[in-house]
């Protein structure tokens, strides 16, 4: 029976972060920071032919002015993945050739903020602007080339071609393609986009650095990934990791948005050459116009099937948009195919490859799904054009074709994240009863397809059933410490990064469980490179799986220990000897566990405990859902709105199910946003035209009325308690299930993203001209 | 140019450009709760109270502050502590960074509105964005701290 698990509880820091404590990077910056302020590209492509820095070097309160030609050129790689990355290493912390507008020209770091503005426009930069790569269609092999540096290189084979502008490539098989195809009754093929999204976390890229009592360099970073941004910063600039600390603090969101590193260089760099404390707050233009957003992508997608609804074959071309420079490209990419094509593991064969190109416009990088909602919205679209066609209940062929417990697919072998994947069977599948579940929260029998409003409005229904992954098996690590204070009370470290997620409340809660005593005996700790273990950080569904299996293990070695003492204390053999959470207890001789511990450290036997453990996964469970949504399409205006979302999850145990809720719920309403309202849009000449909050538009609490989540029954063994990952699966889904709702509802396929109500006003005006014809 | 505010209660006296806003003078004398999302109004992570209603700090100008009584989120510590009761009850809490100008503009809205409807709260809080939680969990917090169905 499990105690603390799956189990409600608040999580154990929101209520110190409503009540305004400080706790972000920007709060815990020394008050006299300098600030480091950006001098950004107004050209989508130039090069930088000089840069005369005099006249700011000169204003009063300006420290230090840095250009390319301050630093040594060593490219790196911004994103925050495991080593050697499968991302090429083409970035170098300043350049002088600028690739989209918002790349870094110059910083300048003053003793306020006016004052490096003013600084920033006594910088004459001299361009030499060069014809730039807006269209990602016409990247690839383009005379223009963006990437023409020789220190670039990739880590390991991913099909790196800068001389035609191709960041990775890939291409797989099972079976023939081309033979299934031909043999098949019927044969779909379609194209389909999907556009850059914005991550808007709510709390902008922040860093701040100092240099401590010991001169060593301190970073607070709202990041992701604190232990990878330690190497990334070293790497750049040549500076020994044992001399650099990461802090992460309390973290205003991420989405992925944060598995990298931004202004970390930079600050850094200031920080050691002037010995003085520096900061660096974007502000929300630069978030938009100078981090990263969602690789756009367009998909070729074919589907083969029998008359009877048996899928056959599945061929897909991906070309993939990774913007300026290759932070994720391969894997994002890959990801499209490997964390969405398994759906569907009964079918004869399977092609998935393409290009990731680079263009002038704002990088992309990593962000929830990672690839798998650009895939979901592909494969799920095409199976319900597939099932138009072939006239059979689009969730009746699902529930025919789709993956089930105890089954395989030979992707999970072939596919991982930049290499090879591993093989593995699912433990857990509830797709079955998602779907099943999913139908009567939506009320699918009496919804489907349509119900016309007599108002000029209809509604109608649609699906779609997704699967992600948790951690990338072999590769991501992470561990955790946990100590014992005397008065018996624990610290848990963990080098796993709470960014809001709440991963440090469900931490305990395994520890917790493992070691029988109230969540509230245990401290938790995260992240800092010099105190806490080793963990990859936020990202991939990785902490619940990856970070909970190794609190698991750390916990149950120290319940070991405390029995092993508590048996030394007592006097009797260790066997036979059990704790219960309070109590080390043998026969009738037992010692309260607060007793124990002020043994250990003030009277006998002394000796501190500590267990300390890892995991690295040997395969990654995929969570899977099955969302249903319900839309009523204005059919003289073309506007959608939607009426209800119904998702049911199968991630495993919830470890704490209201905050497994929060993930689904706020999953999902990403993926709405990307289905209906977002969209980064530029000018002709490449500059970002929705780079603020109000002209990139997220979803308010208006348009959300009504989702419903629930959660499936299932215990994944290989978990910890039974968990598998949560993070990301929610997002998956709204893309498909939404635009096949509205199809169903006006007959109108949309079939590039986001939706809008031109798209639609267009689709029901050339289906009634087609009717009109007839 | 001084101005003088009282912030939480307390009387002050703060030294401010003609061009400074709110947020800035805020947080620059340690009111760190008051946080910036955006710069234009558009995200409602700024939210302070000015005379009892709700405003962005980011593009409220401090010298229109003086002689205005001002609270941030430390000035309504049992409040606050019961609208995190709620929050926490319901996994809404998430990355919490926008959390103290939630409970400024629900508090705000608990004493302006009588027996809200769903839809009169979503209106009311709907410049407060939010990009975690799906705004699920919070309506239902919001919902019970109102007491309302």
């Amino acid at each position: 029976m499990m105690k603390y698990v799956n189990y409600e509880r608040p999580s154990i820091d929101g209520k110190g972060l409503m009540m305004g404590k400080p706790g972000y990077t920007d709060d815990l910056a020394e008050q006299n920071s300098l600030i480091v302020k950006v001098l950004r590209s107004p050209h989508a492509f130039a090069r930088i032919k000089s840069i005369d820095k005099s006249k700011a070097e000169a204003l009063e309160g300006v420290e230090l002015v840095l250009t390319h030609e301050d630093f040594k050129r060593i490219p790196v790689t911004r994103a925050g993945q495991g080593y050697p990355e499968p991302s090429p290493h083409d970035k170098f912390v300043l350049d002088n050739y600028v690739r989209h507008v918002g790349d870094e020209v110059a910083a300048v770091a003053a003793r306020d903020k006016e004052t490096a503005e003013k600084a920033l426009e006594l910088l004459v930069v001299d361009y030499e602007v060069l014809e730039p790569v807006l269209d990602f269609e016409k990247a690839y092999e383009n005379e223009v080339i963006i990437h023409d540096e020789p220190e670039i290189h990739e880590m390991f084979p991913i099909g790196f071609e800068p001389k035609k502008n191709v960041a990775a490539s890939y291409l797989m098989h099972i079976g023939d393609v081309e033979k299934s195809l031909k043999e098949c009754d019927t044969v779909t093929e379609t194209t389909f986009y999907t556009q850059a999204q914005a991550h808007v976390m709510m709390e902008p890229h922040t860093v701040n650095a100092r240099i401590d009592y010991q001169g060593r360099l301190v970073l607070y970073s709202s990041t992701q990934t604190p232990f990878h941004t330690r190497r990334i910063v070293a790497q750049a600039l040549e500076y020994p990791m044992s001399k650099i600390r990461v802090i992460k603090p309390r973290v205003g969101g991420g989405f992925g948005g944060k598995q990298c590193v931004h202004g970390e260089m930079l600050v850094s760099a200031v920080t050691l050459r002037t010995g003085k404390p520096s900061k660096m707050v974007y502000t929300r233009q630069e978030v938009f116009e100078s981090t990263f957003s969602r690789h756009p992508m367009r998909f070729d997608i074919k589907l083969g099937a029998m008359k009877d609804g048996t899928l056959k074959a599945i061929d897909v071309e991906v070309l993939s948009d990774t913007g300026a420079y290759g932070e994720h490209a391969l894997t994002v990419f890959m990801v499209a195919g490997s964390k969405v094509f398994p759906l569907y593991n009964k079918v004869d064969s399977v092609r998935f490859g393409g290009k990731v190109v680079y263009t002038n416009r704002t990088p992309a990088g990593a962000f929830r799904g990672y690839g798998a909602i650009q895939g979901n919205y592909a494969l799920e679209s095409a199976v319900d054009i597939l099932c138009d066609k072939l006239k059979v209940d689009p969730v009746e062929f699902r529930q025919k074709n789709m993956i089930r417990e105890g089954e395989t697919s030979p992707i999970f072998e072939i596919m991982g994240e930049g290499t090879e994947g591993i093989a593995m069977t699912m433990e857990t599948c509830k797709l079955d009863y998602c779907v099943k579940r999913g139908m009567e929260l939506i009320d699918w029998k009496n919804k489907y397809p349509r119900k016309d409003m007599g108002n000029g409005k209809v509604r109608g229904v649609g699906m779609a059933i997704a699967m992600q992954g948790s951690g990338i098996p072999y590769i991501d690590m992470g561990s955790a410490l946990i100590k014992l204070n005397d008065d018996g009370f624990f610290n848990l470290l963990v080098g796993a990064t709470d960014i809001g997620q709440g991963s440090d409340t469900i931490l305990a809660q395994i520890a917790a469980e493992s070691l029988r005593v109230h969540p509230d005996e245990i401290v938790v700790y995260s992240s800092d490179s010099d105190l806490t273990p080793f963990d990859v950080g936020a990202y991939a569904s990785s902490t619940t799986y990856v970070s909970g299996n190794a609190v698991k293990r750390a916990a149950d070695r120290m319940k070991q220990m405390i029995i092993e003492e508590g048996a030394l204390a007592l006097k009797v053999p260790v066997e036979g000897t059990d704790f219960d959470g309070m109590t080390i207890s043998h026969g009738d001789k037992s010692i309260s566990l607060k007793d124990l511990s002020n043994r250990l450290y003030y009277n006998e036997d002394q000796k501190q405990l500590v267990a300390v453990d890892s995991y690295v996964g040997t395969k990654s469970p995929p969570p899977f859902m099955a969302g249903f949504a319900e839309v009523e399409v204005d059919t003289e205006t073309g506007h959608v709105e939607l009426i209800d979302y119904a998702a049911v999850v199968d991630c495993g145990t919830t470890i704490s199910p209201n905050l497994a809720k929060g993930q689904v719920e706020g999953g999902l309403v990403q993926g709405i946003g990307m289905t209906l309202y977002e969209d980064v849009v530029y000018s002709k000449t490449g500059k970002m035209i929705t780079n603020s909050m109000m002209t990139y538009r997220i979803p308010t609490r208006k348009e959300i009325r009504s989702l419903k989540v629930e959660f499936a029954d299932s215990y994944e063994t290989s978990g910890p308690y039974g968990a598998k990952s949560v993070g990301e699966i929610g997002i998956d889904s709204p893309p498909a299930a939404i635009t096949n709702a509205i199809f169903n509802a006006v007959g109108v396929r949309i079939k590039s993203l986001p939706v809008t109500g031109e798209k639609i006003l267009t689709g029901i005006q050339k289906s009634r001209q087609k009717g009109e014809k007839q | 140019m001084k101005i003088k505010l009282k912030v939480n209660g307390e009387n002050k006296v703060f030294d401010v450009k003609a061009d400074e806003y709110l947020l800035d003078t805020l947080r620059k004398n340690n009111y760190v709760s008051v946080r910036r999302g955006c710069d234009n109004t558009s995200c409602g992570v700024c939210t302070v109270l000015i005379n009892g209603n709700p405003a962005a700090s980011c593009s409220y100008l401090s010298c229109k502050a003086d002689g205005k009584e001002i609270t941030t989120v430390e000035g309504i510590p049992e409040e606050a502590a019961k609208i995190a009761g709620f929050f926490g009850r319901e996994g809404a809490d998430q990355c919490g960074f926008c959390n103290p100008s939630m409970a400024l503009t629900v508090y705000a809205m608990k004493k302006e509105l009588v027996n809200p409807t769903d839809d009169d709260i979503r209106s009311y809080l709907v410049g407060n964005l939010c990009r975690c939680s799906g705004y699920q969990g919070q309506h239902r917090a919001i919902k019970a701290y109102l007491e309302v169905e």
